[in-house]
């Protein structure tokens, strides 16, 4: 045959199809080459790129107060966690001591975004698998949470409330009675969403033994946060290099050993319960005091190197800063989590379904600019 | 272990660490430092990963950096059994060519970071089994993080 010698990489029974750059499930402009056999996967390659901007040159020509707008823009879910990262980073070389009420507000709206972020990630996995009603149920609960943040922050998704030294502003007067408000309406509609999927049989089918991942695997790829954490990787950045006010806090770091797509649904479900017992501890103890140490208006990072981790809901965000002592970075590099959570895709659903591709995907959670950057 | 118990183990594994150009700093930074000669990168990297008393078996942040002259690659290194973490690096002043080995044989998540690496730098990695741009179009002319790269179309100059 003619077309079977064309390319001798390929047997005659595999093809090649593209998903993305628009297909819904890819969450985002996400370009995944498939190389298929009928409708077993061969190969998954990842095309990235869609959405870069190139944030990283960005930094260079911009001063560290600016900075911190244009990590918003990455995980743009976590965006309060990423801008606290870039803060801390710069409060630590500059030995900045940030107020006691600075650092419990972070950490409150810190445990709210992580909240917000995988309700909204659970509305969409149920949908990924063909559950509709999670995606209403999912996103009704993220609405109060956009709406606390709108009236303190004055923004619903890419906040910019942190600035090296403090908080933009003070919280709203409505903050903790919302906070109170939400939690408690959380802590009822959370078990039903346990009732609507975790119990599922449809669901556990489908997401059970499904997208292996071990242990040493995980470590391996660079996996972190929920995805390292179903395969027993215990890796928690809020447990084992504690920032802003998690160490006047005791949460559990939800771990899993089955390492299946099952396992990382579990681990953001019990991380949702932590967030709320987080919030609960600090909510009633916002210390009295300033939400800012002033700083210079043109900040200049001492000649070094520095290096901060933070926990966003996707995994170990880093932000690698190395400066010259000049007004801007001569590089910045932001370890994204979701780089490194992706580079796994392809081993783990090697052999699998295309329709379990789409379910797997949805259980790494990945939000494309993260990784594009 | 601790920086210093770090430090004097990978000396020993070392006949000449003179001849490596082996030079462990802490200064301007919070982890141990280690810069090393290209050459000795790849045996440097299996061995921080299998011996049992270093295993540092999370390569969490590959970064490259163009300090002007020199191009270079930033490891950061962490140990999942003993918690510890250090940082090695390597640079070479070939910036028309600077080619290092891929350790992505050793920790796999180097694949995707040593191509973005070679996207953003135009550093090539020996050994890559699939060294393309990542984010680029295949088609870009030049590595944009490189600090003498000038576009004047998509480049806001201040």
């Amino acid at each position: 045959m003619e077309t079977a010698t064309i390319n001798n990489n390929f047997k005659s029974e595999e093809y090649f199809i593209n998903m993305g750059p628009q297909h819904p499930a890819t969450h985002g402009v996400l370009r995944l080459l498939l190389t298929i056999d009928g409708e077993i996967i061969k190969k998954v390659e990842p095309d990235l790129g869609y959405i870069h901007r190139s944030i990283e040159k960005m930094c260079e020509r911009d001063s560290y107060q600016q900075i911190v707008h244009l990590t918003d823009r990455m995980d743009y879910l976590s965006s309060h966690i990423n801008n606290e990262a870039v803060c801390l980073a710069v409060e630590n070389a500059l030995e900045l001591e940030v107020p006691e009420r600075v650092k419990v507000i972070r950490t409150i709206i810190d445990e709210l975004t992580r909240i917000s972020s995988h309700t909204l990630w659970w509305g969409v996995m149920g949908m990924d698998v063909g559950a509709l009603t999670s995606y209403f149920y999912g996103f009704r609960d993220r609405e109060l949470i956009n709406d606390i943040f709108e009236e303190t922050c004055g923004a619903r998704l890419t906040m910019n409330y942190n600035i090296p030294g403090g908080l933009m502003q003070d919280i709203h007067p409505n903050f903790v009675k919302r906070v109170k408000e939400f939690i408690s309406h959380f802590k009822v509609k959370l078990p039903e969403y346990d009732k609507l999927l975790t119990g599922n049989i449809i669901f556990q089918k489908r997401t059970k033994g499904v997208g292996v991942l071990s242990k040493e695997d995980a470590i391996a790829f660079g996996a972190s946060g929920p995805v390292a954490r179903g395969s027993g990787y215990s890796c928690d950045v809020r447990k084992y290099h504690p920032y802003s006010a998690l160490d006047k806090v005791t949460f559990n770091e939800a771990l899993r050993t089955e390492g299946d797509s099952y396992a990382r649904y579990l681990v953001r479900i019990q991380e949702m319960w932590e967030s709320i017992s987080i919030i609960e501890q600090l909510i009633d103890n916002i210390p009295e005091g300033d939400f800012k140490v002033a700083t210079d208006a043109v900040i200049k990072l001492p000649k070094g190197e520095y290096y901060q981790k933070v926990e966003t809901a996707r995994g170990e965000l880093g932000v690698y800063i190395i400066s010259t002592g000049a007004k801007n970075p001569h590089r910045m590099k932001f370890r994204s989590p979701g780089l490194s959570n992706l580079s796994l895709l392809n081993h783990i659903t090697v052999g699998g379904k295309i329709g379990d591709l789409v379910a797997t995907m949805a259980t790494i959670d990945i939000v494309v600019p993260d990784i594009d950057r | 272990m601790t920086n210093q118990e770090l430090k004097e183990l990978i000396i020993t594994w070392f006949s000449g660490p003179e001849s490596a150009h082996l030079e462990f700093t802490e200064e301007g930074s919070q982890f141990l430092n280690l810069s090393i000669d290209p050459e000795y990168l790849h045996e440097l990297m299996s061995w921080l990963k299998a011996n049992n008393q270093t295993s540092f078996d999370y390569l969490f942040c590959l970064t490259g950096v163009d300090w002007g002259k020199e191009l270079g690659v930033v490891y950061h290194l962490e140990s999942t059994t003993h918690r510890h973490i250090m940082v090695v690096k390597i640079q070479t002043s070939d910036r028309a060519n600077p080619v290092f080995d891929s350790v992505q044989d050793i920790w796999p998540t180097a694949n995707f970071h040593e191509r973005e690496v070679f996207d953003l730098f135009g550093i090539k990695f020996k050994g890559h089994p699939n060294l393309k741009r990542l984010f680029m179009p295949e088609d870009w002319k030049g590595f944009p993080l490189r600090k003498d790269y000038e576009d004047e179309v998509n480049m806001v100059v201040k």
